[in-house]
């Protein structure tokens, strides 16, 4: 049998015919395409934030039912917004919401305008940039209005 | 004597049964909803929390002022619809990457279908159904025009 003779031979040093190409083994999972990089941790980001927002979401259309109940049982419940710890929750509450704007704004960018793809690392530092101004806008202000007599 | 009928191999293959992709849509909506929720959450934000005392100035009161007002009546309206369907959608994609029993899925899908469905009905009537003066409610806690009206 000729043909099983030629293929075993084949497998046997299927090296010397073909050499694969040597790739050095990553060092650690950053700097290969994506794990481990900017673009990894802005779509763990961007999970987390979306899912935090959705539930804060429901929260916040069942507290604006009480409308329909009376002023004082939404003035009761909007007034828990206002205390010191939930004025934190705002900032952070802000803060998810800037991130996940800013980085949704970023991926429509990647998707739909071929600069966008080509310099999307730049894209999302310039999307940090305008997140901390985004906070250093908003975080002083609201601080203020919270710890305010 | 039936000869066989081969087609063109160039006849173009037909993948799809129909030309709409209910997937494909949820991925342009996505990115279309995002943009305008852009406005539509930062408006919300900017009113409700930097302009004057910020979130101190929130009550019945302050609600009552905007809810007469068609402009934010169809503001919250697009804001509640959008957010609600763009949120549910990502719960969606993140229940169809992690939920791996397919029972769970469908059954978590379903409680976020739900939510969502309830959630809709009720805000959407609470706006189109307020009443900013409502009968026997003291009134320094209604909008200032409530008192003209008696």
């Amino acid at each position: 049998m000729p043909d099983k003779s030629a293929g075993s031979a084949v497998a046997s040093q299927p090296e010397k015919k073909y050499p694969l190409p040597r790739l050095a083994k990553p060092k650690a999972l950053a700097g290969t395409v994506y794990r481990g990089n900017v673009g990894m941790w802005s779509w763990v980001l961007h999970r987390i934030t979306g899912v935090s927002i959705f539930f804060f979401l429901l929260v916040h259309i069942l507290d604006s039912t009480l409308l329909r109940v009376s002023p004082e049982a939404y003035n009761a419940v909007i007034g828990t917004y206002k205390n010191p710890l939930m004025g934190l929750g705002e900032v952070v509450l802000v803060a998810a919401i800037g991130l996940h704007a800013l980085n949704g704004l970023r991926v429509i960018l990647v998707d739909f305008w071929a600069w966008g793809t080509k310099h999307q690392k730049l894209l999302q530092w310039i999307g940090l940039v305008l997140w901390i101004i985004l906070l250093i806008g908003f975080v002083p202000r609201h601080l203020m209005n919270v710890f305010a007599e | 004597m039936t000869t066989p009928t081969i087609e063109s191999p160039k006849a173009p293959v037909r993948t799809h049964r129909s030309r709409f992709n209910l997937e494909a849509f949820g991925w342009v909506f996505m990115r279309a909803s995002g943009i305008v929720l852009v406005v539509l959450i930062f408006g919300h934000l900017f009113v409700n929390l930097m302009i004057g005392e910020g979130v101190k100035a929130l009550d019945f009161a302050f609600v009552g002022g905007k809810f007469s007002d068609p402009f934010w009546m169809v503001w919250d309206t697009l804001l509640l619809w959008l957010a609600l369907i763009h949120g549910a959608n990502g719960m969606r994609t993140v229940i169809n990457d992690y939920a791996h029993n397919r029972l769970v899925g469908v059954i978590l899908k379903g409680f976020i279908l739900v939510a969502t469905i309830v959630l809709l009905v009720l805000g959407t009537l609470v706006i189109y159904t307020f009443d900013p003066c409502p009968a026997g409610s003291p009134a320094d806690l209604l909008p200032s025009f409530c008192g003209t009206v008696g």
